[in-house]
């Protein structure tokens, strides 16, 4: 207080000779008509006290009324009132104007974030399949029912209890390729064997496809039935790979099959067990390259296999030959009689009953004879077909074929068709088929590639 | 009299004798056709007087393997038409005179 009165004084002196000095913000700057005051006078305290009145508002206003046409007293004045004051419950009534937020520096922002718009997605699985079925059960439908399974069951057993004819000389029609049927049963067996014969092969040729045909592993044989074509009905494990089977023509129950080990089975499809019934060992004379064919005929067994030697089982008599045997067929009448085609290219005439040589050799192919065939109808007539490209017909009395074929490609197969005895068929590596028919005295040969 | 009554009781054992389950019809997938076939012939020689004991036992056995819901009737005199589920229906008979029909539709 003291510093400041001081200063006051001094700059009041300094003002009265000079200008407001300005220079130092700090100083405080005495405005040109403020009150000179005593000392005494500037220490006296005064006290203010503060009100809720309006400072500035009038105290004593005056207004004129027309009406009166005099002044009067007493107006109003404007006091702050109570909606000024803070807390106060005037000031929480609903205003009439707005109030203005900080009207210097306010603006409003709003802002929405995007949202996903929605959709609706529905499915309906379809349904199970359904079907309708109806039927009757009565006591006589059942009855019927049953009499028909058990007179089909006995079928069954019946037809493979097969009539055993042992007579000698009756002829056995040979079934090569199982066309020719006695009853239904027979063609179906006859059928699953075609089935079991691919299947077996396959079993063979897939060791063969891996290049080492010395090291044949155990095979199978397999039995499918037409009834349940999807799982074998039958399944023989073997000790070696099969190699061929035939089924006997009456007896159907019995399979003789051919194994690459050069021994030959007889298996009994009736029998639970999975052996052989017959097995030929070495004691036996077995043959000791692989047996490429067998024909069950009637009772016996006649095998060819490569070493040359065509062997009648269970026996075992051998017939000598000087060459490799490929193909073998017996005459479709006279059962003693069969050929047999060589890897030389010959074919020889042989009987069952002359075991030490041959009735007649023909020279027939230059290379091995892949397949020699009886005509089914004509008793003199026999086909061949070897890797030379050539078919050969021939009448057996004759040394000279009748016809040849020329088909371009080796002819690994050739057959007789079944309802004439005018047409074959033969296969050659290549893959085509090709379906010949011949007429008996002209020489017209009608050539058509059927498949490929 | 005695004759026929003779020949009533050979038919009947005669009946019995053959009484293997014989499936008349249906379109079941193998193993399910071996599996309810043999639960019919357990539960109807189980309950061989009583067919709605033996409908029951197979309806809930079925109704567990191979879920809901199985329809089954037995009988020896009735006729029916039966929307099923394909695959799913077995009609067989046994015993000689007993007719068993299962299905499933739900």
């Amino acid at each position: 207080m003291n510093v400041t009165t001081n200063n006051a004084a001094a700059s009041v002196r300094k003002d009265e000779d000079e200008a407001v000095d300005i220079g130092d913000g700090k100083a405080l700057t005495v405005p040109p008509d403020q009150l000179e005051l005593t000392e005494a006078e500037l220490k006296e305290e005064i006290t203010r006290t503060l009100t809720a009145n309006n400072p500035h508002a009038p105290q004593n206003i005056v207004r004129y009324s027309f009406k009166a046409t005099s002044v009067e007293d007493g107006g109003e004045v404007e006091e702050a009132g109570d909606e000024d004051r803070p807390d106060s419950v005037a000031s929480k009534i609903d205003k009439k104007e707005p109030k203005i937020t900080n009207q210097f520096n306010f603006s409003e922002r709003a802002s929405q974030t995007l949202n996903n718009p929605l959709r609706e997605r529905s499915c309906q699985t379809e349904p199970p399949p359904r079907s309708t079925f109806s039927a009757t059960a009565n006591q006589w439908v059942i009855y019927d029912a049953y009499e028909k399974e058990l007179q089909k069951q006995e079928k069954n057993k019946e037809k493979q209890k097969a009539v055993p004819s042992k007579k000698d000389d009756e002829e056995s029609k040979k079934k090569i390729m199982p066309m020719e049927t006695q009853h239904n049963d027979l063609t179906k067996v006859a059928h699953a064997a075609k089935i079991l014969e691919r299947m077996v092969s396959q079993n063979i040729f897939d060791d063969i496809a891996q290049d080492d045909l010395t090291n044949q592993g155990r095979g199978m044989l397999i039995f499918y039935t037409l009834k349940n074509p999807s799982f074998p009905e039958y399944i023989y494990p073997t000790n070696s790979g099969v190699l061929c089977l035939d089924i006997h023509e009456q007896r159907s129950y019995l399979v003789a099959v051919g194994f690459y080990d050069g021994s030959v089975a007889v298996y009994n499809l009736k029998k639970k067990g999975q052996e052989a019934v017959y097995m030929s060992t070495a004691k036996t004379g077995k043959h000791t390259d692989p047996v490429w064919q067998n024909e069950l005929v009637f009772r016996d067994i006649i095998t060819l296999s490569l070493d040359s030697a065509v062997s009648e089982g269970p026996e075992g008599a051998q017939l000598a030959s000087i060459a490799c045997g490929t193909s073998l067929d017996f005459h479709k009448h006279i059962s003693y009689l069969f050929l047999v085609g060589t890897e030389e290219g010959k074919i020889h005439k042989c009987s069952k009953w002359y075991s030490s040589q041959f009735l007649e050799t023909y020279p027939a192919h230059s290379t091995a004879v892949d397949a020699v065939k009886w005509n089914h109808f004509h008793p003199k007539v026999f086909i061949s077909c070897s890797s030379d490209w050539t078919v050969k017909i021939w009448d057996h009395t004759i040394r000279t074929p009748i016809f040849t074929f020329d088909l371009k490609a080796a002819v690994s197969d050739v057959a007789w068709a079944p309802y004439s005895s005018t047409v074959f068929a033969a296969v050659t590596i290549d893959g085509t088929c090709q379906d010949s028919a011949t007429t008996g005295t002209i020489h017209t040969v009608m050539n058509s590639q059927i498949c490929k | 009299m005695a004759g026929t009554g003779e020949g009533k009781k050979e038919e009947a054992d005669y009946k019995r004798l053959n009484s293997f389950p014989l499936i008349r019809h249906t379109d079941m997938p193998e193993e399910m056709r071996v599996e309810t076939m043999e639960l019919c012939v357990t539960a109807c020689e189980k309950f061989a007087t009583n067919n709605e004991s033996a409908a029951k036992m197979i309806k809930e056995s079925m109704d567990k393997k191979f879920g809901s819901s199985w329809h089954v009737v037995i009988g020896e005199g009735f006729g029916f038409e039966v929307t099923h589920e394909v695959k799913n229906l077995l009609y067989m008979f046994f015993g000689g005179s007993l007719a068993v029909c299962v299905w499933k539709c739900s």
